[in-house]
């Protein structure tokens, strides 16, 4: 049973927007608090060695200084199994950028002069940061983040290949990436040495973070505290793209810090530059495609075998050719994925890990292979269009690939491509149009409870640990709380993102509408079972989040087409997108202003993929030298032209009683690969790397 | 060295003692906590710690607050006078301009600023005609608050608002 929409499926304003257009929504480090101290890190200046000696006299004798904390005198931690997060116990230094401490003082102004008097020296030992395919130290991780099997293979795809009529057989490359928040990762840490109980935690946390639960229950195994006595507060989150989704090293080093100082608040945001070693990466990616096919373009074959890295202290294997398995028909498939451990930074989770740059692999493949064939790049993928899931054999539970590429045709133009490359010219500039395929899973992660409370006067509070990082999370699951008690939405007041609320699960794998809306609906069910319509003020009920056995009868996903139309400068390069589209197909949208911004949002994010975004490993120093905004380049305004989403109206009745599959991440899915190919159909220069930059249409 | 100096923020007289080595945007958040100019780089790349200085936008990281003693200075926070939304806050509401909303004080203080700017018949870089009055449309408006980054990607709805507040 699905709710009786009455505020879902509108476009509620956002329930935070006056406070965040006013600005006086209070972020982590804004959080109001007495006597802080100022935390300034330092980081080791070698990608690999040992400190051999830290000279700190003159930081320390700085007047305002409070402590220099090292490894040679910070607390030790109960729990050091995650390396990532095993912050100043040895002498190690497994990364450039790494902490080998912190300058605590009573201002930011002498923090950060008294770190820069702090000398080190190393034993430095030789380090390892490039990735290359024919690197003989490559492995195959055990799974793939998600959980996922390294590779799958299933009939004969060399034998398919050899025998195609048509085939395509490149190499694509996706560069390192860095999230990059506008909100730098900031916390404030309180230890509290007399503390221990649920109304005085031992330690407290104003901390930026996908996930207040997932943070609390990491630094409580990290101090070996229980997680009642840890509490972490994050009502607004300036962005975090999978970057925020778990404590990094930044939350242990501020513990670390505030337990030196204790009793006094340690306010620690990091640097934009420390943010390009600290707070997680997209890996580089080097992915071999094949694609075979008979002369209609039926596939006979596919196969995608992915190589990146990994950090030596801790594995992150991206799951970039998972989203290939179910794509398409083919009876010959392979996916694999191979990676090198290098004395890098720890990669992590980035808008849509795996699919994000797959899918640019894939979908520029599917251009060539359509090219080949001599077909339309959308009559390919409609031919190709599998009637189940290729990988499981289950039924879709709403595969609307096909109805997404056609509408998306229609409304874009699309008979106006020109059918050669390189032929279409309006004065200096040369036009053209790409498209190219989206999808991403059906994430429901288990964990979450929510609480309803009746205030009395009509005035309903749920509460639920979960956290608005800019999705609209905050409005959605007050429209979905409103319609669940049948009640205006003016009654309904949604508690987030502390972990003294109800458990949530992350804000990520665009499973949070899903996961905390069905859990709020059963919540909401079962206060309504207990008390009625007429409950007394102060009763209270609570609901954890209800399975759903449809999600092991039926493949889940959510599919877009995205198109965009480019003009490059035939003399100098330049490359301006005018128009993208994105046509989806996400089950039911229960906020249309909200998810069109998540939709346009992702696809800004996939034309700053395809155009702009590299960051630069030095391998002499293992440094990433572009780490600002200067250099590592985002899309900006005047990147951004015409971007628009629409999407199917409908309903997933299998994705539980929201009918919602998720949204925050689909939009960044083939956007790049849509704009390479849009680049190939104006020149008739195929790009294979990105990101596609001006001298690689020079010829 | 310490400085002792007087700003007027969003309307007040605040007397504050500032490290010479204090910026602008630090003494407004640490020392007198305005937080609604954030820190998004501390290097003026991002624009999120805009406020206007004696009406003009700045970006507030990149000036000492000691050198700033009598200024003016005006904050998200200040526009919406009376907590009640300043028109081009409304128009951020109306177009959903924004999302996790951390470069948005920025960016909203950044466009009333702009939007003076071309009163003043101040030209930009993609304007044709240096010497008449400036035409508000979707290219002006992108160049001019390109200096103002949304990683959420609401350049298209930011767009949209200010076209709203140019029309009007």
């Amino acid at each position: 049973m699905t709710v009786q929409d009455r505020v879902v499926g509108t476009p509620s304003p956002r329930v935070d927007g006056r406070a965040k257009v006013t600005g006086i929504a209070a972020y982590a480090y804004d959080r109001p608090v007495d006597d802080p101290v100022y935390a300034h890190p330092l980081q080791a200046t070698i990608a690999r060695g040992r400190v051999a000696a830290i000279d700190d006299v003159a930081a320390a004798g700085v007047k305002g200084v409070l402590a220099v904390v090292t490894h040679r005198d910070a607390a030790r931690l109960a729990d050091t199994e995650d390396a990532e997060l095993s912050v100043l116990q040895s002498d190690e230094v497994a990364f450039r950028g790494q902490f080998i401490g912190v300058v605590l003082a009573e201002t930011p102004e002498i923090a950060r002069h008294a770190a820069g008097l702090v000398r080190v020296e190393y034993d430095e030992e030789p380090h390892d940061t490039e990735l290359r395919a024919d690197r003989t130290d490559l492995y195959a991780p055990e799974q793939v983040n998600g959980g996922f099997a390294t590779d799958t293979d299933e009939g004969d795809v060399d034998a398919a290949m050899a025998a195609a009529a048509v085939t395509v057989d490149e190499i694509y490359t996706t560069p390192m990436e860095h999230n990059n928040p506008m909100e730098p990762h900031s916390t404030v840490a309180i230890w509290n040495p007399g503390g221990g109980f649920p109304e005085a935690p031992r330690l407290t946390l104003f901390d930026s973070t996908q996930s207040v639960h997932s943070v609390r229950s990491t630094l409580a195994r990290v101090f070996g505290l229980r997680p009642e006595q840890v509490r972490v507060v994050s009502p607004y989150v300036g962005g975090g793209f999978g970057s925020k989704g778990m404590a990094h090293a930044h939350n242990v080093l501020a513990v670390l810090a505030a337990r030196a100082v204790a009793g006094r608040p340690v306010k620690l945001a990091l640097t934009r530059h420390q943010m390009f070693s600290l707070a997680g990466h997209r890996t580089p990616t080097i992915q071999r495609v094949r694609l075979g096919a008979d002369e209609a373009g039926r596939m006979t074959a596919v196969a995608h075998e992915a190589v990146e890295h990994t950090s030596k202290i801790k594995e992150f294997a991206e799951q970039t050719a998972v989203g290939t398995r179910m794509m398409y028909a083919a009876p010959n498939r392979r996916t694999s994925h191979r990676v090198a451990a290098l004395d890098v930074p720890v990669p992590s989770w980035m808008r849509a890990p795996g699919e994000a740059p797959g899918f640019f692999g894939l979908e520029v493949a599917m251009d060539e292979l359509a090219a080949a064939c001599g077909l339309d790049p959308i009559e390919l993928r409609a031919r190709n269009d599998p009637r189940s899931d290729p990988e499981s054999g289950r039924p879709w539970s709403g595969r609307h690939l096909v109805r997404c590429l056609r509408e998306g045709a229609a409304r874009f133009g699309w008979e106006d491509r020109p059918v050669v490359p390189g032929t279409r010219r309006r004065g200096r500039e040369l036009v053209g149009m790409g498209v190219a395929s989206s999808t991403y899973p059906y994430y429901r992660f288990p964990g979450s409870r929510a609480v309803v409370a009746y205030g009395g006067r009509g005035r309903y509070t749920v509460r639920i640990g979960a956290a608005d990082i800019g999705t609209g999370a905050w409005t959605v699951l007050t429209q979905i709380a409103a319609d669940a008690l049948g009640c205006p939405l003016g009654a309904v007041s949604v508690e987030i993102g502390d972990s003294g609320l109800p458990s949530a699960t992350v804000a990520g794998g665009s499973s949070g509408t899903t996961s905390w809306g069905s859990t709020i609906v059963a919540a909401c069910r079962s206060f309504r079972r207990v008390y009625g319509d007429d409950p007394p003020p102060g009763a209270e009920a609570g609901d954890d989040m209800p399975e759903n056995p449809d999600a092991e009868r039926y493949s889940m996903h959510s599919f877009g087409a995205q198109f965009a139309e480019v003009r490059v400068d035939a003399d100098t390069g330049e490359i301006r997108v005018p128009r993208m589209l994105g046509v989806f197909s996400v089950g039911r949208v229960i906020n249309p202003r909200t998810a069109r911004s998540q939709f346009i949002g992702g696809m800004t994010m996939g034309l700053s993929m395809a155009l702009l975004e590299r960051s630069v490993l030095d391998h002499r120093t293992g440094h990433v030298i572009n780490h600002d905004f200067a250099e590592y380049l985002i899309a900006t305004n005047a990147d951004v032209m015409d971007v628009d989403a629409v999407w199917l109206d409908e309903e997933d009745v299998h994705a539980g009683p929201l009918g919602a599959r998720g949204i925050g991440e689909i939009g960044i899915v083939g956007a790049a690969a849509a704009i390479a190919n849009a680049v190939h159909n104006a020149t008739g220069i195929r790009v294979r790397d990105l990101p596609i930059t001006p001298d690689l249409l020079l010829r | 060295m310490d400085a002792r100096i007087t700003l007027r923020v969003d309307g007040r007289d605040r007397s504050l003692t500032v490290d010479t080595r204090t910026t602008l945007l630090d003494a407004l958040r640490d020392h007198l906590s305005v937080t609604s100019p954030k820190k998004g780089c501390d290097h003026g790349q991002c624009g999120a710690c805009t406020v206007l200085l004696d009406g003009r936008r700045v970006v507030s990281c990149l000036t000492f607050a000691v050198a700033h003693d009598g200024a003016d200075v005006t904050t998200a926070e200040g526009l919406a006078e009376g907590g009640e939304p300043h028109p081009v806050q409304r128009a951020f509401l109306e177009q959903d301009g924004f999302q996790c909303g951390f470069c948005t004080p920025g960016q909203i203080c950044s466009a009333v600023g702009m939007l003076e700017e071309v009163k003043a018949g101040h030209p930009s870089h993609v304007t044709d005609d240096l010497t008449g009055p400036v035409t508000l449309d979707d290219e002006e408006i992108r160049e001019r608050l390109s200096g103002n980054l949304c990683r959420c990607g609401a350049y298209v709805n930011i767009v949209a608002a200010l076209r709203e507040e140019a029309d009007s």
